[in-house]
């Protein structure tokens, strides 16, 4: 298990107050002039060496990400937008650290800004998140007031200005160029790469964006050197991640561990174990919905990274686990996932706009047994329809879990759903339309 | 794709009332020059949270107006993102979440209290007029499950009793207490916390 002094986020669970004194006693705030004062490719190499990856889903090397921004501020200025636009079921980590660790984020943004030289930074709050919005609001009221930001933000020289964005319940947002779109009033659909953000984004401007929790480790990995961070963990796959654990175990948490902590430790552990006992446990969602389901023999001695996960034929995603276990119907949790994202898709293409229902209806069909036999290849073409032909990746978030499903609960689905569409015997039923498909030699 | 439609019964004029007015002043000045258009979304929650919780077609030509922007814009906006409502909901506006992790944690334990307390259906006024309930995608609470908002608020590890004791609070006109309903603190697990303990005793 990591030891406590290691943890980055010391108030996960909010024992002493989001308040700036408090976060101050905590360490945040103590020395940022100091590391500004390195410079910004001191920031963005000590960045690079800790190998940090974005927590939001992709896993891109954030370090890599900041050297994209122009070296020099051109005509047009530059923002950092940060994605608060958590709504992958089964992640709720951007959420305690909005409502708890505030002062984290904040210090994180104006360390990130000047490192890619924006003096305007967005943060995009999912519109359900509005008591935790205030939250980090007050929180930035009150950096203001210490003159943490604004202008010469914390005696650093640099003015930076942080403003709250909302969204309002599209998943869809939370894709990074939608985000932009949103916030730049208009409705969320993707924009097609490239050009890529960091140099046409906001505004048509050059924006970085990167995911609450990557801006919020920063300046921890700043103060206690990229060394300390790339020693926890493993190679490309460092650090500590919070783990948010849901589902059919016996105590949900949020937990931050470190990278490449056996999935089993985590159940087992600080989830109190699947509900039953371990031998009934079914499957596990590794990284939030759109990451495929592991079916349970490969849970004894899987590990939760980026490289490894992929390995299985998943991610890490988000590192939003949901434990389901043998009481629950799998056909029905992936039916529902399914509708998830027929509900969720922008309708911008085609594949993914018709695709996404198509796939929830066959589902809840297979779910009820009243799929064909034929159906079930059916599906699995459908997805691959559906993959890699949208102009974003959620055509890929929606079809990986119902891939994930044929992969492993094939035979569950075959099981349940083995209705023969063409009829074997060789009955001569004169109102059939198809009569000649009964006759093997014509059809 | 969620098909939404807007109310049929339309009041005819809409205008920001002056503490509306000067919030809307307020978050244009967040965006730069130019783009006001931003604001957008904002001054449509500005606008609902004045007009009892639902956009009315007249608060999105007074929006295209107020920020120099076709009216069509603010009406692909007010109907694409799902929060917007675009007829009548209750006083009390229930979202009971049913995705996958609170569904497998009983959240139709929570949809039926729904039926039993407020209305039959979806989106439907209850007796008193006063609540709505509908389903939702996730809310981004999914260790809490099962769990459902109540206008701004959060109401976290529930069951079909506990949802029912909110709901009596609600009908009653009260506002009940937000947050888990076990009595733990937030996301740890509960009884079970074996991370940051010098801080939990502390």
């Amino acid at each position: 298990m990591l030891k406590d002094q290691d943890r980055i986020f010391k108030n996960l669970y909010n024992d002493m107050g989001a308040d700036v004194k408090s976060a101050q006693t905590r360490g945040d705030w103590v020395n940022t002039s100091e590391l500004i004062a390195k410079g910004r490719d001191w920031i963005i190499n000590e960045v690079k060496d800790s190998q940090l990856r974005g927590r939001g889903g992709a896993g891109f090397p954030t370090g890599l990400k900041w050297s994209f921004a122009p070296k020099e501020v051109g005509s047009r200025p530059h923002y950092l937008v940060i994605n608060a636009d958590e709504s992958e079921p089964g992640t709720c980590k951007d959420r305690d650290i909005l409502r708890f660790e505030p002062h984290k984020l904040i210090e994180g943004c104006l360390i990130a800004s000047y490192a890619v030289q924006a003096h305007a930074c967005y943060i995009y709050i999912r519109g359900e998140y509005f008591i935790e919005g205030q939250k980090l609001q007050s929180a930035i009221d009150e950096a203001y007031e210490k003159n943490l930001i604004g202008k010469n933000a914390a005696g650093t020289g640099w003015d930076l200005d942080i403003y709250i964005h909302y969204g309002a319940g599209a998943y869809i947002c939370g894709e990074e160029t939608a985000l932009l779109e949103s916030i730049e009033g208009k409705k969320g659909q993707p924009r097609l790469k490239p050009p890529f953000p960091a140099l046409i984004g906001l505004y048509g401007c050059p924006t970085i964006i990167n995911n609450v929790e990557t801006i919020a480790v920063v300046p921890t990995i700043l103060r206690r050197g990229g060394k300390w961070f790339s020693s926890l963990g493993r190679e490309k796959n460092t650090g500590t991640k919070i783990f948010c654990i849901s589902g059919n175990v016996n105590n949900p948490c949020n937990v931050e561990e470190e990278m490449n902590i056996p999935l089993k430790e985590l159940i087992e552990v600080h989830a109190g174990g699947v509900i039953g006992g371990w031998e009934n446990l079914q499957a596990v969602i590794p990284g939030g919905s759109s990451m495929p389901l592991i079916p349970k023999e490969k849970c004894e001695t899987l590990t939760m990274d980026f490289d490894s996960l992929m390995a299985e034929k998943s991610g890490l995603g988000t590192a939003g686990i949901v434990v389901i276990n043998k009481d629950q119907d799998i056909i029905k949790c992936m039916a529902r996932i399914a509708r998830f994202y027929k509900h969720e898709s922008c309708g911008q293409c085609t594949p993914c706009r018709e695709g996404s229902g198509w796939m929830w209806r066959m589902l809840e069909r297979m779910a009820k047994g009243e799929a064909t036999k034929d159906e079930v290849d059916m599906l699995g073409d459908v997805t691959n329809q559906i993959a890699g032909h949208t102009i974003c990746a959620f055509g890929e978030g929606s079809s990986w879990p119902v891939q994930g499903l044929l992969r492993h609960f094939k035979k569950e689905i075959e099981e349940r759903n083995n209705l023969d569409p063409i009829v074997q015997k060789k009955n001569n039923i004169p109102y059939l339309v198809d009569q000649h498909l009964l006759d093997k030699k014509n059809a | 794709m969620s098909l939404r439609r807007p109310a049929k019964n339309q009041p005819e004029t809409f205008e920001f009332s002056s503490s509306s007015l000067k919030e809307a002043n307020k978050i244009v000045l967040k965006y730069p020059e130019g783009k006001q258009q931003s604001a957008v979304m904002a001054l449509l929650y500005i606008a609902q949270k004045q007009n009892d919780n639902w956009i009315p077609l007249a608060a999105m030509k007074y929006i295209a107006k107020f920020l120099d922007m076709p009216y069509i814009k603010v009406y692909e906006v007010a109907t694409f993102y799902t929060m917007y409502n675009l007829s009548p909901v209750g006083k009390y506006f229930v979202q009971v979440c049913t995705t996958t992790p609170c569904m497998i944690r009983g959240a139709n334990k929570l949809v039926e209290a729904c039926k039993e307390k407020i209305s039959d259906k979806e989106n439907e006024l209850s007796n008193d007029k006063s609540c709505s309930w509908m389903e939702v995608e996730c809310l981004g609470a999914c260790v809490n499950a099962p769990m459902m908002q109540i206008n701004d608020n959060y109401y976290e590890d529930l069951d079909k009793e506990k949802t029912i004791e909110i709901f009596d609070k609600i009908l009653k006109g009260e506002d009940p207490k937000p947050g888990s309903y076990r009595g733990r603190l937030n996301t740890e697990p509960e009884n079970n916390r074996k991370t940051l303990m010098d801080t939990k005793n502390a």
